[in-house]
This record gives structure tokens, C-alpha cells and sequence, in this order.
């Protein structure tokens, strides 16, 4: 599903990646944890054509990132779905609006739309809140319709970039759960974090980066 | 298309002040080009008019009999370059002045026939041939007056000029600041939604999906411009036609033929639609980076 070949990331002269080679395969629940710096939120990025690699290879199903053209980007960030750690969601826009804005540009119709974001904000849990605006959320509702917006497109991987670093440790659990939901409907889930409570409880996969290196890969991880 | 209108119909909802701005511009450059075209195409008009009606006119002395007008237009009859001779008398003068100030009972008093002259209204195949023949006539002892309208011609291909001139300048400078405007504009707007634009590109909208709400915006404001100022136009003229045609007398250029204003407003939006279009299209690639 995915894989890093030998990819290397720089900023100038300071190194973010280095010689990254890993490989993730579909349905997946991978976290990728290391401290603030290492690299995970690069390695993310890349991932959506957001950063682009030095050096190396990386690949979404058989799309070599790097070697993308433009025009063929939107087709992988639709593969490819995003959380954020602020939550990104736009201000002027209710939770409904904010949920249809992801199949708004997949080009769907009206009725599609609202058969679909009424079905996953129900699956989140904020299809009562649908009509707030995110200044009205908490920080759980708010990263649930970010989460909601990421996934109702149906994208096969969803990367998450600290999704629970803003949340108390009861709002974030309800998250993690959520995500982990969604891994069972078969996506795949990169989630980058340093919450070592959440990775230790969840012993799925645990990638970890110091400076830009891959220093342990290991199944049913831990985060020491 | 439609996600895309609805888009634009939003855009144009949310920033009012910016909306009422280029509407306005675009209107008064519409509005401009409207104005000059339609001065250009009624001086071309007027000037075809006196072009196609080549007269002198003649006025005789008093106590002229009508055997020297005879002799006078039996010997214009031998010129190749006169087609036709008209004789006014004194009392078809009196008839023509009367009906030309029937609303104005004073000036009607005081005039009778006598104080009229009798006149001879020559018409020549080519404008050219009016001063030659005027200069005939001239030479007439019984002709008091020769009235040559080649200096309306003259003065009429000048103002036709002057006008296709400075209103090519004008509206030509309306058309550049018009542009300029919505570059701006738009401009703005993109700045202002690139949150939204980035979040866009991260859920993968196509480039022609970010772009076409803000082309679509631009050829809105050219299109609503244009349209506005058609209306206004046509309108004020159609308001002051009767006025204009007792000032124009004889010259048929009004009412305008709905053909010519329907043309009109054609060209009118298709230049908006470049002009809009190429302002939104310049802010795009200015300041949209997909």
C-alpha cells in the first residue's frame, strides 16, 4: 500500500529524513512516534505531495509521489485523507458544510452529499452538532468533524498528524477509538503522535524516528 | 458548473464592498464605451445623411422674376454634375417656416411670405460638386446667397473623429483600469479565502475546481456591468429622443433601430466577458498557486 524507498529529506542543509525504507501494507494501523523534530510530520507530508522528497522513493499503490505531475496530485490527496493536529476546519462553515466541502470537490451531487456526511457524522457522533460552527465545538467534536471530513470521500489511507495533542486524555481516547474504527472498515491509518499512553494500549505497529532515522520497527509496539 | 456559480454567488455575498466596487467600474467603462459608440455611430450616420443629400441652396433676390430662375435652371439642367433642381417660392418658404415653428405663435406673427426669398435647392451626384457649382451660382446677379453644406460635412467628419478619437482613448484607458480592478479584487478575495483554498488542495480539488469560482467572479462583474450600462443607455436615449429629433430636423437617426442596440449590447458583453475574464485570469495566476 505504501512504501518508502531510501528517501531523504532536506531543508536546506538541515537533514529531516534520512534513508527512510519502510512499507506499510493496506489495512494497517501504523504509529509513527518519535520527539518533536524527528521527522514524522515530514514523512507525513510527503505523503501528500506537500513536501517534496530530496532524494528516494515514495509510494501510494503503484503512484510514485515524487514523479506526480500537478494535475495528477488531486487524485492522490483523494487516496490519501489528512487529520490534523489544529484541526483545520474553516471558520464560516457549519460542521455539515465543513464535511461536505470533501465531496463538494470529488465533484458529487447534492444528494450524495447529504446522504453521505449525514451517514458518517452519525458514525462520529456529532450529527447532532451539525449545525454549529466550529468556534462552538470542543476540541473532541472539533477534531471528530475533521476526522469525518477526512474519511467520507472513502480515501484507502488516512494520515494523521497528532490528532489528540490538542485533547485531554479522555477527549483523545474517544478519538483513537474513532480512528481505530475506521482501521477496521479496512483503511489504512499512519498516525503520528508522542502520546506514549495511547500507543502502548493500542499495540499496533510502532515506527520510531530520531532525527530523521528509523531506529525501531516493531509489531505490537511500544513507545518507550 | 453549477458548484461553481454557487461558489461564485457565495464569493460575491460574503465581500460586498469589494462586489459594489467592480460592478461600478465596470459599469462606467460600459457605460463610456456605450456613450461614444452610439455619439460615433450617430455622427457617422448624420455625416452619410448630408454625404447622400448633396444641395446647394440658392436664395434669389427680391423682385426676381421667375423667367431669371427659369434661365438659371434650364442652364443648370445642361451640367452633367446636377442631378435634380427644386424651386421654392416665396410661398412654399412661408409654408416650410410654419411648419417649422408651428409652436411658437410669435415667431409666426411677424413673418409673412414677402419677407422670404424664393430659392433653387440644387442636388449634385458627388459632395465634391457642390462648391464648383455654388461658385456658377455666384456669379448669378439675381442670387443674393449661396449656402455650400460642405462645411457641415467638414465639420461633421471632424466631430466624428474627435469622437472616435477620444472616445477610443477613454475607453480604451476604462478598459486597462476595468482590468486592473478586478485583478485586484480577485486578488483579494483569494488571499482572503486561502485557508479555505488550502484545504481544498489537501482533500483534492482540482485546480479548475479552486480556479473557476474566481474566473466566473470576474466575468460576473464584466457581464453585469456591461448589461447595467446597456440598460441605462438605451433607456436615456430613448428619454430624450424626442427632444433630439426636433434638434436634428431633417436627419433621420432616431428612434434607434432596436438591431443597432441589440448589436451593441453583443459587443458589449463580449468585451466584458474578456475583459472580466482576463482580470480574473491575471489574478489567478498571480495569486493563486495551485
Amino acid at each position: 500500500m505504501i512504501r518508502f524507498e531510501n528517501l531523504t529529506k532536506k531543508y536546506g542543509s538541515h537533514l529531516a529524513l534520512d534513508d527512510i525504507s519502510l512499507e506499510i501494507k493496506q489495512g494497517e494501523f501504523v504509529f509513527i512516534v518519535g520527539p518533536s523534530g524527528a521527522g514524522k510530520s515530514t514523512l507525513l507530508r510527503i505523503l501528500t505531495r506537500e513536501a517534496f522528497p530530496s532524494s528516494g522513493k515514495a509510494l501510494v499503490g503503484n503512484m510514485d509521489v515524487a514523479k506526480l505531475k500537478n494535475g495528477e496530485i488531486p487524485n492522490l490527496r483523494r487516496k490519501v485523507g489528512m487529520v490534523f493536529q489544529d484541526f483545520k476546519l474553516l471558520d464560516d462553515k457549519t460542521v455539515f458544510e465543513n464535511v461536505a466541502l470533501a465531496l463538494e470537490v470529488l465533484g458529487k451531487s447534492d444528494e450524495e452529499i447529504s446522504k453521505s456526511v449525514e451517514h458518517i457524522l452519525k458514525l462520529v457522533e456529532i450529527w447532532d452538532k451539525r449545525n454549529l460552527f466550529p468556534r462552538q465545538l470542543s476540541g473532541g467534536e472539533a477534531q471528530r468533524t475533521a476526522i469525518a471530513r477526512a474519511v467520507v470521500g472513502k480515501p484507502d489511507v488516512l494520515l494523521a498528524d497528532e490528532p489528540t495533542g490538542d485533547l485531554d486524555p479522555k477527549t483523545a481516547w474517544g478519538v483513537i477509538q474513532l480512528l481505530n474504527e475506521i482501521n477496521s472498515w479496512g483503511t489504512t491509518i499512519l498516525m503520528a503522535t508522542h502520546n506514549q499512553e495511547i500507543v502502548n494500549t493500542l499495540k499496533k505497529r510502532v515506527i520510531v524516528l530520531k532525527i530523521g532515522k528509523i531506529t525501531k520497527d516493531s509489531k505490537e509496539g511500544k513507545y518507550e | 458548473m453549477s458548484r461553481a456559480l454557487s461558489y461564485v454567488k457565495r464569493n460575491i455575498r460574503r465581500t460586498p464592498f469589494q462586489t459594489i466596487a467592480a460592478s461600478m467600474v465596470m459599469f462606467l467603462t460600459f457605460f463610456a464605451l456605450l456613450t461614444f459608440l452610439i455619439l460615433a455611430l450617430g455622427s457617422q450616420a448624420a455625416l452619410r445623411y448630408f454625404e447622400s443629400k448633396p444641395q446647394v441652396i440658392t436664395f434669389f433676390k427680391e423682385g426676381t422674376t421667375t423667367q431669371d430662375i427659369d434661365t438659371i435652371q434650364n442652364a443648370l439642367k445642361g451640367e452633367s454634375r446636377v442631378i435634380g433642381t427644386k424651386y421654392v417660392s416665396k410661398e412654399e418658404a412661408l409654408q416650410i417656416y410654419r411648419e417649422k415653428n408651428k409652436s411658437d405663435p410669435a415667431l409666426l406673427e411677424l413673418v409673412t411670405a414677402n419677407i422670404l426669398p424664393a430659392s433653387l435647392e440644387i442636388s449634385t451626384k458627388d459632395p465634391q460638386d457642390l462648391q464648383p457649382i455654388a461658385d456658377i451660382l455666384k456669379k448669378e446677379p439675381v442670387v443674393s446667397e449661396v449656402i455650400v453644406p460642405e462645411d457641415v460635412v467638414q465639420t461633421l467628419t471632424s466631430v466624428t473623429r474627435i469622437i472616435r478619437i477620444v472616445g477610443g482613448a477613454t475607453v480604451g484607458f476604462l478598459l486597462v483600469f476595468a482590468t486592473l480592478v478586478v485583478v485586484m479584487i480577485i486578488g483579494f478575495k483569494i488571499r482572503l479565502r486561502r485557508g479555505e483554498i488550502e484545504i481544498m488542495r489537501l482533500l483534492g480539488a482540482s485546480p479548475s475546481f479552486i480556479r473557476n469560482p474566481f474566473i466566473l467572479e470576474g466575468t460576473f462583474y464584466g457581464v453585469f456591468g456591461a448589461v447595467a450600462a446597456w440598460i441605462l443607455s438605451y433607456t436615456l436615449l430613448w428619454y430624450f429622443t424626442p427632444f433630439l429629433q426636433g434638434y436634428l430636423g431633417e436627419v433621420k437617426l432616431l428612434p434607434v433601430n432596436p438591431l443597432v442596440m441589440l448589436t451593441l449590447l453583443g459587443a458589449s458583453l463580449a468585451l466584458a466577458l474578456i475583459v472580466g475574464g482576463l482580470g480574473s485570469m491575471a489574478a489567478v495566476r498571480r495569486y493563486l498557486k495551485i
